[in-house]
């Protein structure tokens, strides 16, 4: 199931490309990304640490540091070119159309301010809103994130409130000015499970009655599952698959996240053995210039170790970065990739499933 | 088949002391492991989970004294570790051993990894000098290194490497009782894979026996034989890892596991979204500590501490601290969200 021709695309990444500086050389962290989101609609980006995934998010924002340049690609926001904005473009954007929501709380919150005055200093320099009226507003938006007694909330400092509390009140900033988009990067990452199902439940609620589009970002499957309508996966630098979220679930073509589902603890079903994924991700100043996966991959040829493969989009709309679904492909018809069996798309058959 | 006991904790207590107020006398008490009582056999792994602030770690480094526990027994083969001198403790730290959380952390970045593993075999002198260094470059193959990496500095080696080094360290003094201290949180999903099938085999190999302290239900699945869980210093349920996972007793342990989000998007449960935050361990609610949160509170749970009991539905030494077990299983008690 892809996604619908009349669907209101919102966001599009085309082919981002961001390079850091460093004293050893270039770091390629984000190499050739590239996904669409529809409006109303959740995308998550998923991957292991190292995979790009937090960089990508910062480069739509365009929030690098100062070593951090974006070389190559565009970031279409309603058909707009972000990356060609000027920096008070961007500045009027930012928190206002598309706003974000960080890991650790405690670190983005403000610790000498109190919540109020830091949900006000958007609503004030977005919507030029009195600081009276700022005031009101933000304990409006307090009660909607389920802050309990809202009013006295409002004068606390981020220290005296817990975890989830504080999540809220980013959640809450976020919200201020009634976002189109919202990028969530790892935002239960750091809370108990009870506190980040009363925060899960909280964005989908939002996002229901407020129409926004959501980009995840997160490492956690089990997370992305609950809360997404397509995902990005992402290895290296590289979105490496797109698909709708049941696809990716049950069909995942790649050999990646074969391996990356196999390799999970499950706590709802009894599995017998663990199947991992041998070695590590490559070092970002040594990463092949072939599939990236090639060095760890069960299925990988000589193809695959000699040359990078692109995204090429199948049938039903989703992308697959791997040889195995290309024309060029010269191994097995039948490749069995952790204990699964996919079909080359070379051998004549389509990229079905046996069973 | 009747197992041995290797470890019992009896009534262990763990108070912090809060200073503060004139003359810095202590105030109050962090009351982060209060009285809890559990055993452990011979070759098997008992997992200790939770949310944070339970309990679950102070536990884990009460019963090897790396604080000293207000109160309580730790029986190691039936001596008491908790009444051994320091000196006399020392040589049980060769029979208990632990690895944390993060391998960045938890190795001297100066010492290669040869000289971490022999600094352990020498302080509890496991074999003569001149075998040491042989020891530890088989150690780094048993946990899928290679000799020649002996030499290196922990820097060189990815989080995953490094674990296994913490691994590696673990066993070079031979222990029978390793804690793991959230020891694959830390790594990435398929890194943990590859640590926890590498502990799986190590117990085989080596009859080790784990406590295995997790806040992450689907490890704790996969690794563990039977399950502790904690809230608030207290245990309010054990059993046997099906028992758990397949029976909750507990409105706490049945909570819990629902909020977990499962990795496929068809399954849809029914999800118990327990209201507010975990209340602080200085001042914990009386009687039972989950009431101010728990859908089925009465006025009893208030002031009556629930004891860990077996109802009749349930498998012996599967336990849980709960009033109304027989009431919620008949549907005798609604809850009230």
């Amino acid at each position: 199931m892809s996604i619908p021709v009349n669907q209101e695309i919102i966001l599009e990444v085309k082919n981002l490309q961001t390079i850091f500086k460093t004293d050893t050389g270039d770091v390629r962290a984000v190499d050739g990304v590239s996904f669409k989101l529809p409006k109303g609609k959740t995308i998550g980006i998923v991957g292991e640490s190292g995979s790009g995934k937090s960089i990508t998010s910062l480069s739509i924002m365009r929030l690098l540091a100062s070593n951090g340049k974006i070389t190559n690609g565009e970031v279409l926001y309603k058909g707009e070119d972000l990356l060609k904005l000027s920096e008070s473009q961007m500045r009027k954007l930012r928190g206002n159309e598309i706003s974000m929501i960080f890991q650790e709380p405690m670190t983005s919150l403000n610790p000498v301010y109190t919540v109020g005055q830091q949900i006000s200093e958007a609503l004030m320099l977005h919507q030029n809103m009195s600081k009276k009226d700022a005031f009101i507003r933000s304990v409006e938006l307090l009660k909607l994130v389920g802050i309990p007694s809202p009013d006295k909330r409002v004068k606390n400092y981020p220290f005296e409130l817990s975890g989830g509390m504080r999540q809220r009140v980013m959640i809450a900033m976020s919200l201020a000015c009634d976002p189109e988009i919202l990028i969530a990067d790892e935002p239960t990452t750091a809370l108990d499970v009870t506190i980040q199902a009363q925060i899960l439940e909280l964005i989908k609620e939002l996002q229901d009655r407020l129409g926004m589009s959501v980009i995840f970002i997160t490492h956690d499957l089990g997370v992305v599952a609950e809360t997404c309508d397509y995902v990005a996966v992402m290895y290296a630098g590289q979105v490496v698959e797109y698909a709708d979220i049941r696809t990716l679930f049950h069909e995942p073509k790649l050999p990646y996240t074969i391996g990356l589902l196999k390799s999970l603890p499950r706590h709802d079903i009894e599995q017998d053995k663990l199947q991992p994924i041998n070695g590590n991700v490559p070092s970002p100043h040594e990463m092949p210039v072939s599939c990236r996966f090639s060095p760890r991959c069960p299925a990988a040829t000589d193809l695959c170790r000699a040359n990078m493969p692109q995204l090429e989009t199948d049938e039903n709309g989703n992308q697959v970065r791997c040889w195995i679904y290309t024309d060029e492909w010269t191994g097995e018809a039948e490749v069995d990739i952790y204990g699964e069996k996919r079909i080359a798309k070379s051998r004549g058959a389509k990229t079905i499933l046996p069973d | 088949m009747a197992k041995k006991e290797l470890l019992k904790v009896e009534g262990l207590k763990q108070y912090f002391p809060i200073k503060g107020g004139f003359l810095g006398r202590t105030t109050n008490y962090v009351k982060a492991v209060d009285d809890i009582s559990f055993s452990i056999f011979e070759g098997e792994t008992v997992s200790i989970v939770g949310e944070s602030g339970c309990g679950k770690s102070t536990t884990g480094r009460a019963i090897l004294r790396l604080e000293e526990p207000t109160e309580g027994k730790v029986e190691f083969r039936g001596v008491d570790l908790a009444g051994l001198s320091k000196r006399n403790m020392r040589k049980y730290r060769k029979d208990l051993q632990i690895i944390f959380q993060d391998p960045y952390a938890s190795i001297n970045p100066r010492q290669t990894v040869a000289s971490v593993l022999t600094e352990a075999m020498e302080i509890q002198k496991v074999l003569p000098t001149n075998k040491r260094r042989a020891r530890a470059e088989e150690l780094l193959e048993t946990v899928g290194l290679l000799p020649y990496q002996a030499d290196r500095f922990p820097h060189e080696f990815s989080g995953g490497q490094r674990q296994r080094i913490g691994i590696a360290r673990a066993l070079s003094v031979n222990p029978q009782l390793i804690i793991c201290d959230e020891a694959v949180s830390a790594l990435d999903v398929s890194i943990q894979a590859q640590v926890l099938n590498l502990l799986e085999e190590l117990q085989e190999e080596f009859q080790l026996t784990y406590l295995f302290i997790s806040h992450d239900l689907g490890v704790v699945r996969h690794i563990s034989d039977r399950i502790i869980v904690m809230y608030l210093g207290k245990i309010v349920e054990i059993a046997d890892k099906y028992s758990l996972f397949e029976n909750p007793k507990h409105p706490y342990t049945k909570a819990l596991l629902s909020a977990i989000p499962i990795p496929d998007p068809d399954k849809k449960k029914e999800r118990i979204v327990l209201k507010g935050d975990v209340p602080s361990p200085i001042d914990p609610p009386s009687g039972c500590r989950f009431h101010t949160r728990c859908p089925y509170a009465t006025a009893k749970c208030k002031v009556e501490v629930p004891e860990l009991r077996t109802a009749s539905s349930m498998k012996p030494g599967h336990e849980a601290a709960c009033h109304y077990i027989e009431e919620i299983e008949s549907g005798e008690k609604q809850p009230n969200y």
